[in-house]
């Protein structure tokens, strides 16, 4: 049976996000005074077979999703 | 023995681009440059270099290189490597080489996110690998750079720190990395393209000593 794993992957709190920051910047233009940070991510669906989803959810995070130099993942499985 | 034209395998993936120009480059600097397939899983007999080339593998989907790093040439290269073959990666190339962790660091999007494309002075920093020929510390070349995502990210003390930009440092790299080397020395990353500067009619041919190098050392070494 398919499950549904989603892993979210985050740019690491100590590395810049200039993605972020260009988005904080037109937010801030718009008018909200109240914005602090803007960070940036991706949200990755994987509907996986198997025993253990989750288990091949974080190897593949290992092998190719995350490159934890500067990002930093979360894996929730449905 | 010395081996009169050395083969130069260039790898080509989906979305390279430069490919047929470091080909030229490294023909120009006396070497018989083969294009070689990503899905190969060997790379030629007798292969006496690497070149991985600009562009776009995989149109930089998940991060640069990060797709054509775990390509099945890929494996090849890793052990052509770790044999001590000569590994030179120019801009997407450099980044595929960090995503394979044959070079320390990553590559992120430029600090002000735009593409650059331009010509930069590079400042030859470590002088004593083979790559930069007869070149001394603090040499200036001119070589342009044309990428998106060309700041480096790491630690330098994991390798040796071969090019570093000027002062304007154009991509924010961390210490204004250019080009980094592995401890050995023997594989290369570099964001500005050394093939697009081998002819004053452009500019500058300040990059064929790359070239030179990827060639003359192999024949040192083959001798």
């Amino acid at each position: 049976m398919m499950t549904r794993v989603v892993v979210t992957v985050m740019p690491r709190t100590e590395t810049l996000d200039p993605q972020g920051q260009a988005v904080a910047g037109a937010l801030h233009q718009l008018g909200f005074d109240d914005l602090g940070d803007v960070r940036i991510g991706k949200r990755i669906v994987l509907d996986i077979d198997g025993d253990d989803p989750v288990g091949q959810a974080h190897a593949m995070c290992d092998r190719l999703l995350v490159n934890r130099l500067i990002e930093d993942y979360e894996v929730d499985a449905g | 023995m010395t081996i009169e034209r050395p083969t130069v395998a260039v790898v080509k993936f989906p979305g390279s681009l430069d490919h047929d120009s470091a080909a030229r480059a490294a023909t120009q600097a006396g070497a018989d440059a083969t294009l070689v397939h990503h899905k190969d899983d060997t790379l030629p007999a007798g292969t006496a270099a690497v070149v991985l080339p600009g562009g776009f593998s995989y149109g930089d989907h998940l991060r640069c290189g990060a797709i054509a790093s775990r390509a099945p040439i890929m494996q090849a290269v890793i052990r052509f490597a770790a044999d001590g073959g000569r590994v030179l990666g120019i801009c997407n190339g450099f980044q595929i080489l960090c995503e394979a962790g044959l070079l320390p660091g990553v590559l992120r999007p430029n600090q002000r996110l735009g593409f650059i494309c331009r010509q930069v002075t590079l400042e030859v920093d470590d002088a004593t690998t083979d790559w930069t020929g007869t070149h001394t510390a603090g040499t200036n070349l001119s070589i342009p750079i044309k990428n998106h995502d060309g700041a480096w990210f790491g630690d330098p003390a994991d390798g040796r720190v071969v090019f570093r930009y000027d002062e304007s440092n154009p991509t924010g790299s961390r210490e204004r990395i250019a080009g980094i080397a592995n401890h050995e020395g023997n594989v290369l990353g570099m964001m500005p393209h050394p093939e697009c500067a081998c002819d004053p009619l452009v500019g500058s041919d300040d990059g064929r000593v790359l070239f030179d190098a990827l060639v003359g050392a192999v024949r040192v070494g083959a001798a």
